[in-house]
């Protein structure tokens, strides 16, 4: 633990990039994320805010762990979660107030965002502090990566902008490019994860999930089409 | 009245907090495979939805508000910082006292939900209806109304999701989409099928 960056530390931290992507894999944290992913700006500022609760909340749920009563700890969990979610809220409201309007209720969901609860649950209570930040500072940027993918294709394809700056010139100035106004819209959302697990499990076979039922005439393939 | 309705309306279908905001996707995902689950945890969302939402509106207005605590005689107070606190805290004591009262009085309907009770705690779509019923300033009727309609289009929601998910097994699915991924873009469908009704106006 002497070191900043062991090869626990390490491991925590480039973990959930890919191999154990709290998104894709762990399927946590999807609620509050999708919808802020229609504009790269947004969706920053949002992964910003996880990353820092993540890593701070389980730092100080770590700190205290040995002295939470385990029949309450949900509480003492939400409370700490809930304290650190308001002081992103206020820092927004003060520092950059068009974005917290466009976020709205979003930042206050991180509260209920399983990413936090499940890192503090799930790590945080078994491990030391310094570690632990670390480990909420990795899924944070796990979480970001998926975020901010999604976002730049959005924004991209759906209004020819990157972060508010033209990319594409849209027809309607002249250019040449027809904005996919379907892109805006939330189902686009659904199926850009859903197409990023396909490909991140097509890369990483290993974390398919077992097919439930097989058609007959192949049963003995794996999948089918090999 | 009519304004109700259509409120009850804009809640269940154009504003379906799973489809169009996102909203409760853990548990919309990971309890979707089968529909008598699914309906069981729906009606659970619905129920404590219900309560809450109309719960948070009157503490809300009775206490953390600008100038809420006038009645006590203190004025120029705004704790309305404190909502997100308070909020989740309500949630976590109603469910809890909701989860003993059926456990007394209804130990079939507490056998039938159990399970799902202490899950809906941590599920977004109910701390989403009550900080949307803060933001859009509803009154206590109206956030009675968007609480039943918000509850409701959830577990209409996740109904129709598992019903698609039983028939989707026995597709033959490419083995990187399995599982996961064709929930997604099966949830991205419903979803385009339900901004279908963004159209209603009454």
């Amino acid at each position: 633990m002497s070191a900043i960056l062991n090869d626990e530390t390490k491991k925590v931290l480039v973990d959930p990039l890919v191999s154990n992507n709290p998104i894709t894999l762990q399927v946590l944290g999807i609620c509050s994320a999708l919808a802020v992913t229609s504009q790269m700006s947004t969706s920053l500022i949002m992964s910003l805010a996880l990353t820092l609760v993540t890593a701070f909340s389980s730092a100080a749920i770590s700190a205290i762990r040995n002295h939470i009563p385990s029949s309450i700890r949900i509480i003492v969990q939400m409370t700490i979660i809930a304290s650190l979610v308001i002081v992103v809220d206020q820092l927004l409201k003060a520092f950059a107030y068009d974005i917290s309007k466009q976020l709205s209720v979003f930042v206050g969901l991180i509260i209920t965002n399983c990413i936090v609860m499940g890192r503090a649950e799930g790590y945080a209570m078994k491990n030391p502090p310094l570690e632990s930040f670390m480990d909420g500072i990795g899924n944070g940027l796990g979480y970001s990566l998926i975020l901010i993918t999604v976002s730049f294709i959005r924004e991209l394809l759906g209004s020819g902008k990157l972060l508010g700056l033209e990319v594409f010139q849209l027809t309607k100035d002249g250019g040449w490019y027809d904005p996919n106004g379907l892109m805006l819209l939330p189902p686009s959302a659904f199926f850009i994860i859903g197409l990023i697990i396909w490909a991140v499990r097509q890369w990483k076979p290993e974390q398919a999930e077992k097919v439930e039922f097989k058609i007959l005439p192949i049963a003995h393939g794996e999948g089918g089409h090999h | 009245m009519e304004a109700y309705i259509s409120l009850f309306i804009k809640a269940v279908f154009i504003e379906n907090l799973a489809l169009s905001f996102f909203l409760g996707m853990c548990t919309f995902i990971a309890v979707s495979k089968k529909i008598s689950t699914a309906m069981g945890l729906g009606i659970a969302v619905m129920i404590v939805q219900v309560i809450t939402v109309p719960a948070n509106n009157i503490i809300y207005h009775a206490l953390l508000k600008e100038n809420a605590l006038a009645w006590l005689g203190i004025t120029g107070v705004d704790l309305s910082f404190l909502a997100l606190l308070s909020c989740i805290g309500v949630i976590a004591a109603l469910v809890q006292i909701l989860e003993m009262i059926l456990d007394k009085f209804f130990p079939a309907l507490y056998h039938a939900l159990g399970i799902f009770l202490p899950l809906i705690t941590v599920n977004c779509a109910i701390l989403a209806g009550s900080l949307f019923m803060i933001e859009r300033d509803y009154n206590l009727a109206e956030s009675t109304v968007y609480g039943v309609g918000s509850g409701f289009g959830w577990a209409l929601a996740i109904t129709v999701m598992a019903g698609v998910r039983e028939k989707l097994k026995y597709s033959d699915i490419p083995a990187g989409l399995q599982g996961l991924g064709i929930t997604f873009i099966t949830a991205g469908l419903m979803s385009l099928g339900f901004m279908a009704f963004s159209g209603i106006q009454l």
